[in-house]
């Protein structure tokens, strides 16, 4: 197997900017930099060189970047090129890094793998980021920070130290028992601080399905009776056509999907079958789809116009009543009236969703984003209540911290009993 | 190979050998004892080197054996037919089970012991085993082929395996107060050739320190004055051959320091060696000196000192607990400030000593060298600190020295079911950072390694090794045999909650069936509630009920630690044997090094490494499988 080679990639996106960024990571970097610049630049300073290609003809002047390793994002010799972001000063930059020995194109996601084998990055982190390069709206990428910087990971840590604290009380009570000093008032405390964690850990499980909403995008329903509109009104929100639009009722049998950035909010449009009694089987299949989608939906949109009636939906969901067809008879109630001919209530209407939408999502940013997380969290509040029933048991008690301990480590690293004595030993004077 | 200059003359090495063994031990300590009687018990021919028969069991510390985590090492011992359990059985003056109000996994038997008579027993049990116990002095240590040579005081002899247990020898140094004293051998030089000897193998070596009391007259103790700490009236033996106890029973005093003790300490800490600088050994946390507890936690009003007999016909008395290298004069001031020894005399003061280990993450789970095979190492001179810790890994190296000289494989300890596993596996991962010591707490599988089941957990490993007696090896199989049966009675009886009333147990009236074995683990449901049942039950003798009560409690942990040992298990079936751990590519340098240094057998191993990331093991488990 070849020891870790060097890896190249361009950083900023692809396409015309003003400054393009070409990383690299690996052994070669120092090696790389004298041959381009003539010197390896000063670590963690931003140094202005002429960047020459293997011939020694400069390709451009730009800022270069150089950290060392293992102080680096991927934990490798890591080196930036911020160069000049025309096409063929790109093209000419990595077809010549191309060429260099020991030089390779990264894959897709390496820099972050190399970064995570390197514990630069934790799972969570990792996970995080993988969010924030699949987010497409502001509520996600903001979403995606939060985690990667401050909620779930530093939560979890404190969480675990939390639960290192518990144990160490249960650790002096068992191993240091007979040697004086360990107060007798142990085991209230120990049912309180677990008391805290369990009831912290629920809270931010609450969170969870607002963190799913954000990266799954709110799931939102257009539902009516055939022919109200519903596929126009689809593609006139998506601004082309993706849904098959036709005259006949009941020409939409299956549900249609598109993801919208409205507002910065993440919404993800279905639009469903007519919901009417049918005899075609098809149709049927397709409008009992339809109703489960109203019954799943964060929001449902009904819509109804002059020639449609409202149809009666059992959702849980928020409603948002829509008359269609405004431009032939205007809403003779306080509906909302758009038509896709004129234009009109269109914008209003994305607005009035997005609003609706934020509201369900919250304002507090989720903790608790992935199902992976949340069975790790699930895993870990049912160990806690044990320990919370088990607390006149030590020994049982601790399993089943221990347990929790667990899966907080499945969230985020490990528990050593280092760690646990550490703290026993900073909190009690122990030993004869 | 590994040579030493010093003052033994080249050609000295080469003179004919005056004997042969297949195991040699060198110390004659806690763990030297039980890899020498081991050894002779697997058939190997046996030398004992120690400087003098007097030092044969000694214990150079506190006068008792055993605690929490401590005790079930000698429980073990004793199971594989050791021991340690039988001598502090028959040495005892005080028996003490720790925790008794807590569960069964968490009970530690701890006995205080009189040295001379404990001595006596090992030099005993030395003399009617076949180990050939010599007195001298080792000068030299030689490996050549499959063989060593040890030069002596009183000649060489060769083996096919050497089990080094040499304590706190290499460069040891006593510090009291500002006073150093070298603490070695009578003939400095020549002893300091084994040192040299080691020191020629290049292993990792590491510097740590520990102390001890000083020892006070018991007879110019007030114990009028004293608490007094009494044994148990119902003792509980180490040693499933013990049914009695052998000696007086004795009660220790408790004495507390007070703001003339903290004050005395506070003002004179710039004398202690510890303070003063010259200490650059790390010291157990666990077991603070004096100064220490005072300069830390010296808000509280006082600390407790246990003053321990150290026998039935000694004056002299362990303060437990001053542990100290304050100056003598100090010393005597701080001892006479406690109330009930105002004039209390010292017999002996109290030190702290520095000396060398060997980084135990140089030997393998035999406790072998890695470099050097057939030479192990066991007890402090791997940094862990406690006679039971000592006599436990005396016991694996003698096993595996016996094992290699009748050229069959090695074996481990798991650390899925001992507290000696743990330990190994402990030492050779982690290395040690403060004299190791044993805690429950190290034990992942702490609800499944009890006291009580110690001969259900390695009985079956020692008939395997060949280390039981015939009759320790028939004793046991029977006792399993009763257990196994008493359990299937008991889980063939039950009943439902309705006829349960009519014997006054009050189950919750849900109509479920329950067997004996249930109710047995249901919280206040105790024996007597059953045998009122079940009167037949009555028989099954008490040591069975004890252990089948622990498991009956703790059954409902089984499917999960069912579930991690499946899980460690599929991780070690993960091997790494000769593997390049250079060869895996992005893995940070720090992680790298680690490998190197403790080369893990498998994966499982791999993931008790300090600042192993799921991602790494991922990356090695990938480079591994992509290598085969």
């Amino acid at each position: 197997m070849l020891r870790a080679d060097t890896i190249f990639a361009l950083s900023s996106g692809v396409g015309k900017a003003a400054i393009a960024v070409v990383r690299l990571s690996g052994p070669a970097v120092p090696r790389v930099l004298e041959e381009m610049l003539g010197s390896v630049p000063r670590p963690r300073r931003a140094a202005l060189r002429s960047i020459r290609d293997r011939n020694g003809l400069v390709l451009d002047e730009g800022l270069v970047l150089y950290f060392p390793a293992p102080r680096s994002e991927t934990g490798e010799h890591l080196c930036e090129f911020q160069v000049h972001g025309g096409r063929a000063v790109v093209a000419a930059l990595l077809a010549d890094l191309q060429k260099r020995d020991g030089l390779r194109l990264a894959e897709p996601g390496e820099f972050a793998r190399r970064a995570l084998f390197n514990g630069k990055m934790d799972l969570i982190e990792a996970e995080a980021l993988g969010d924030l390069l699949d987010s497409e709206t502001e509520l996600q990428r903001r979403q995606a920070l939060g985690i990667g910087t401050v909620g779930l990971r530093k939560r979890a840590e404190e969480w675990r130290e939390q639960l290192i604290a518990v144990s160490a009380h249960l650790v002096a009570d068992l191993d240091f028992s007979d040697e004086g000093d360990v107060p007798e008032s142990l085991m209230r405390r120990v049912a309180q601080q677990l008391g805290d964690v369990h009831s912290s850990i629920s809270q931010a499980l609450r969170t969870a399905h607002a963190g799913e909403r954000i990266r799954d995008g709110v799931s939102v329903v257009l539902a009516g009776a055939p022919n109200v509109g519903k596929s126009s009104l689809m593609n006139a929100l998506a601004g082309r056509d993706v849904a098959i639009v036709t005259d006949i009722p009941g020409t939409t049998r299956d549900r249609i999907e598109v993801v919208f950035d409205w507002e910065g909010v993440p919404i993800r449009l279905t639009d469903t079958a007519g919901i009417r009694d049918s005899s075609d089987m098809v149709e049927s299949l397709g409008i009992e789809r339809s109703l489960g989608a109203v019954a799943e939906a964060d929001i449902v949109i009904t819509l109804q116009s002059a020639g449609a009636d409202a149809i009666k939906v059992t959702t849980k969901a928020q409603i948002i009543q829509v008359w269609t067809k405004a431009d032939l008879q205007a809403p003779p109630d306080e509906s909302l009236g758009v038509s896709v001919v004129t234009g009109i209530g269109l914008s209003q209407l994305k607005s009035d969703v997005a609003r609706c939408a934020l509201d369900l999502v919250g304002m507090e940013p989720a903790v608790v984003t992935h199902r992976r997380q949340m069975n790790a969290l699930n895993r870990c509040l049912g160990s806690l209540r044990d320990a919370q029933l088990s607390v006149s048991a030590p020994e049982i008690c601790a399993e089943h911290i221990r347990f929790a301990c667990g899966a907080i480590d499945a969230l985020i690293g490990r528990i050593g009993v280092e760690d646990m004595l550490d703290a026993v030993f900073s909190r009690f004077c122990i030993g004869k | 190979m590994p040579c030493f200059p010093g003052s033994v003359s080249a050609s000295e090495f080469h003179v004919k050998p005056i004997g042969f063994f297949d195991v040699i031990v060198v110390g004659a300590g806690h763990a030297g004892l039980e890899a020498a009687l081991v050894a002779d018990r697997m058939g190997a021919s046996t030398a004992l080197l120690t400087f003098s028969r007097a030092n044969v069991g000694m214990m150079s510390c506190n006068p008792a054996i055993g605690g929490l985590g401590k005790g079930q090492i000698v429980r073990e011992v004793d199971a594989l037919d050791g021991a340690m359990g039988r001598l502090a059985d028959q040495a005892s003056i005080q028996f003490r089970l720790l925790n008794a109000n807590k569960g069964p996994a968490v009970r530690g038997i701890r006995a205080q012991q009189d040295r001379s008579v404990y001595r006596a027993a090992a030099l005993g049990a030395v003399d009617a085993s076949g180990v050939q116990l010599i007195s001298c002095e080792v000068v030299g240590l030689q490996h050549e082929a499959n063989r060593y040579m040890i030069q002596t005081t009183v000649g060489s002899y060769e083996c096919s395996a050497v089990v080094l247990t040499t304590g706190t020898f290499l460069n040891g140094l006593i510090h009291i107060g500002s006073k150093q004293i070298p603490a070695g051998r009578v003939d400095e030089q020549r002893s300091s050739c084994l040192a040299q000897a080691l020191r020629g193998l290049d292993l990792p070596l590491g510097r740590l320190k520990t102390g001890t009391p000083p020892r006070v007259d018991g007879r110019t103790v007030d114990w009028s004055r004293l608490e007094l700490q009494q044994a148990d009236s119902e003792p509980v033996y180490f040693s499933n051959f013990t049914d009695s106890t052998s000696l007086p029973q004795i009660a220790c005093g408790i004495a507390r320091t007070n703001s003339d003790t903290h004050g005395l300490i506070r003002s004179n800490l710039h004398r202690s060696a510890m303070y003063s600088g010259s200490i650059v050994g790390r010291g157990p946390r666990y077991c603070p000196s004096i100064e220490d507890k005072i300069s830390r936690f010296g808000d509280r009003d006082g600390h407790q000192i246990f003053l321990e007999p150290e026998g039935l016909d000694s004056p002299l008395i362990y303060p437990n607990g001053l542990s100290t290298s304050l100056p003598e004069d100090v010393q005597l001031a701080v001892v006479r400030s406690l109330a009930g020894l105002e004039n209390a005399r010292i017999v002996q003061p109290g030190y702290a000593i520095e000396y060398d280990y060997v980084d135990p993450r140089a030997l393998s789970a035999s406790l072998e060298v890695k470099v050097s095979p057939g030479l192990f190492l066991a007890g402090q001179i791997n940094g862990t600190t406690g006679y039971e810790e000592a006599a436990g890994q005396g016991l694996a190296a003698g096993i595996n020295a016996a094992l290699l000289a009748a050229r069959r494989p090695a074996v481990m300890f798991g650390r899925e079911s001992s507290y000696i596993g743990v330990m190994i596996d402990d030492l050779i991962t982690h290395g040690v950072s403060e004299p190791y010591r044993m805690f429950t707490s190290r034990a992942e599988f702490r609800l499944a390694m009890r006291n009580d089941n110690a001969e259900a957990r390695l009985h079956q490993f020692g008939s395997d090794v060949g280390c039981l007696s015939a009759s320790r090896s028939r004793q046991q199989s029977e006792h399993l045999d009763r257990v196994s049966n008493a359990r299937k009675l008991l889980q063939e009886r039950g009943l439902f909650p309705q006829a349960a009333l009519a014997h006054g147990l009050k189950l919750n009236q849900d109509g479920r069936f329950r067997t004996a074995w249930q109710l047995l683990g249901q919280n206040g449901i105790d024996w007597p509630n059953i045998v009122a049942v079940w009167p037949e039950f009555e028989s099954i003798s008490s040591s069975v009920v004890g252990e089948l009560q622990a498991d009956a409690l703790y059954a409902v942990f089984e499917d999960r630690q069912r579930v991690e040992r499946e899980l460690l298990r599929a991780d070690e079936s993960i091997s790494f044997n000769d593997f390049d751990f250079g060869c895996v590519g992005g893995l940070s340098k720090e992680l790298q090094e680690k490998l190197q240094l403790v080369r893990p057998r498998n994966l499982a191993h791999a993931t008790r490494i300090e600042g192993m990331t799921p991602a790494a093991l991922a990356a090695l488990a990938g480079a591994v499988r992509k290598a085969r």
